[in-house]
């Protein structure tokens, strides 16, 4: 591949087969995502979590709190975004 | 000869050898200056170095103190390393406005009194003006010109209450104060323009993603942070700022997770970013301020490390929209990892700079048993990672082949990238040299066994809703409307109707002769109307000569 001046582009393909693209890399991915998950929820048992507020102190709280707090963000985004969104030219226009 | 070198004017002064020089001696000049600046702050003593009378006031230009001294050494250190990644890339003038941009942000740090204070604060927004026009597309230019004309209106803000203040109190000292007066709210108001605060939020998005490619490294790093320190030493524990913190932080991410465009993610993060350190300055305790100042010090190295990253792609393929990236770690995969490990800072995972300094504002929030904002901040730090942290390189980096095989970085932007990579790891894994800096002592310890898998818990999580709701994060070529609308869209359309209306009145009068409503219309079209001298854009130069002349007449006047 001969080398690329500032700012331009090559668009040659390779075929995209990367390994780490590939659907069974992928699958292995998650499956290791979720062990990991599911460790630092079970880690719980031998390193408590203080609890400072309460709730703050149930088994994967963290957990679960992270989790509903991005999907409610995520939501309200996308309400948000149904408002508001314009096609990216709208000031251009 | 003073005691101290003004770290400021020394920077300045390199910033004007930029434009003299050429060559190598000017990417000497580029290189070592803010290194000499940065020996410079370490040389200011604590308290006042220096005073002297300006309109009747007493003015201190050089004051020295241990959080005046952290920002000042991150400011120099982010000169260095923003010329390092830029020298061969930028052109002169925007390497001289950054530098002159810098160092105004340096004299801000040191500014004893209100009246030093508001002149840097001025050269600050020149020198930014200048990095964005030197963005150099037409988009950049029009930007530009909102972005100069949001901080003339917030400096005449902080002038007109620095102003007042000083007739009311008869001091021009930087001393805490709280927004009790309208004098106080003004200068406040002023301020918090330059964190970008609501209703003014949209500023900073609309600007940065226009500059270069290496410019917006520079403007990531000086406006927000300069205007941090500020708020620091004018209005510790001013209640209004949590409130005004917390909206930034939300409305980063929500922005953010509805943006295509790459670099205006990283610009909306500044704002929710820089909304954590507001917050914390609102709680005003002594573990608060440490964690605004140890956090902002984070954030200009990691916030520079992304813009860094997302600049080397624009750099070498011209794109930003998320819709046209994709894939790239395959050919880019050094600017890929440091761009990953800017955005885990970001999100403060454990081992990042972003855990050892965030958790700093999290535990005061505790530590006043502010439970909302407690769980307010840490529904925010998953925000983080999920709108800034896996968003970012995810769409950039990998989500589909886009096709594009691009050279990895440039030498130079290399070099910086990982000197600030470095530093981002450095000050996760040992961040005793940076709490030591800090203005008050430090009784934290981040690494507690359960804080960490608290933090693991709660981003891992977030990382899962990520990838689960990836079909809702799909990009579209859309940008979301902000409260800037309002202006730039609903005063012109109101302007339009007044004209309309107008004409109505005239061609309805005209039958009748050159009546009143006829020559109104008239007057109006001649000076509002397209070519009129109200609405005609006017060079830079012409529009500096008339300040000019306002100037010297005003002046002329008050010795008469």
């Amino acid at each position: 591949m001969a080398n690329l001046r500032n700012g331009e582009v090559n668009r040659y393909r390779d075929g995209g087969d990367h390994w780490l693209v590939r659907p069974s890399t992928i699958r292995r991915l998650w499956a290791g995502f979720l062990v990991v998950l599911a460790l630092t929820v079970l880690a719980e048992a031998v390193v408590p979590i203080k609890s400072y507020f309460g709730i703050g102190g149930w088994p994967g709280f963290a957990a679960a709190f992270g989790f509903l707090s991005c999907v409610l963000m995520v939501l309200l985004a996308k309400a948000l975004g149904a408002l508001l969104k314009r096609k990216d030219d709208y000031y251009d226009a | 000869m003073p005691e101290a070198w003004p770290p400021g004017l020394l920077l300045a002064v390199g910033a004007v050898l930029i434009g003299l020089l050429r060559g190598s001696a000017r990417t000497t000049v580029v290189l070592i200056f803010p290194l000499l600046a940065l020996w410079a702050v370490w040389q200011v003593p604590d308290g006042v170095a220096d005073t002297a009378e300006f309109l009747g006031q007493v003015i201190e230009p050089v004051e020295g103190s241990p959080v005046r001294r952290l920002f000042a050494t991150i400011f120099a250190l982010m000169a260095f390393a923003g010329g390092l990644f830029s020298f061969r890339q930028a052109p002169w003038q925007e390497l001289a406005a950054a530098t002159l941009y810098a160092a105004a942000a340096l004299g801000v740090c040191f500014a004893g009194d209100l009246i030093s204070l508001f002149i840097w604060w001025e050269v600050m927004a020149i020198g930014s003006t200048v990095v964005v026009w030197c963005g150099d597309r037409p988009a950049s230019r029009a930007a530009g010109l909102r972005y100069a004309v949001m901080h003339v209106i917030g400096g005449a803000l902080l002038m007109a209450g620095i102003a007042a203040h000083a007739v009311a109190t008869g001091s021009v000292d930087i001393v805490p104060m709280l927004a009790s007066s309208p004098a106080n709210w003004m200068i406040l108001a002023g301020l918090l323009v330059n964190v970008a605060a609501p209703p003014v939020s949209a500023w900073l998005a609309d600007a940065y993603p226009e500059s270069s490619s290496t410019g917006a490294v520079f403007l990531s790093a000086y406006t927000t942070k300069a205007a941090v320190l500020a708020l620091i030493l004018l209005f510790p524990g001013e209640p209004v700022l949590r409130a005004v913190g917390t909206y930034m932080i939300f409305y980063g991410i929500v922005y953010a997770l509805l943006e295509n465009d790459a670099r205006r993610i990283l610009a909306y993060s500044i704002v929710n970013q820089v909304g954590f350190m507001v917050c914390a300055i609102g709680i005003g305790s002594q573990v608060a301020i440490n964690g605004a100042a140890a956090h902002a010090f984070a954030h200009i190295i990691y916030k520079a490390l992304l813009f860094m990253s997302a600049g080397v792609v624009v750099y070498r393929t011209g794109l930003q929209k998320c819709t046209d990236l994709g894939g790239l770690f395959r050919t880019m995969p050094l600017t890929a990892a440091c761009g990953i490990i800017g955005a885990l800072s970001i999100s403060g995972f454990p081992l990042t700079s972003g855990f050892t300094t965030k958790t700093l504002i999290s535990e005061a929030a505790r530590g006043d048993g502010l439970v909302m904002l407690y769980f307010l901040l840490a529904a925010a730090s998953a925000g983080v990672f999920l709108h800034a942290g896996i968003k970012f390189p995810w769409f950039v980096f990998f989500q589909k082949d886009s096709g594009l095989r691009p050279n990895d970085a440039p030498w130079n932007m290399a070099a910086a990238m990982l000197l600030f990579s470095f530093l981002c790891l450095f000050i996760g894994v040992y961040p005793q040299p940076l709490y030591a800096l800090l203005p008050y002592p430090v009784d934290y310890d981040p690494y507690t066994p359960g804080n960490v898998l608290f933090y693991l818990q709660l981003l891992l999580f977030a990382g899962l809703a990520f990838f689960l709701m990836l079909p809702l994060m799909k990009r579209t070529l859309t940008i979301t409307l902000d409260i800037d609308w309002f202006w730039r869209v609903a005063l012109a359309r109101l302007g339009a109707w007044a004209l309309g209306a107008l004409d109505a009145v005239a061609s309805a009068t005209g039958r009748m002769g050159r009546s009143r409503g006829g020559l109104l219309a008239g007057w109006a079209r001649r000076h509002f109307g397209e070519d009129g001298a109200f609405s005609r854009s006017w060079p830079i130069g012409t529009t500096a000569l008339w300040m000019a002349l306002l100037l010297s007449g005003y002046v002329l006047i008050h010795y008469l």
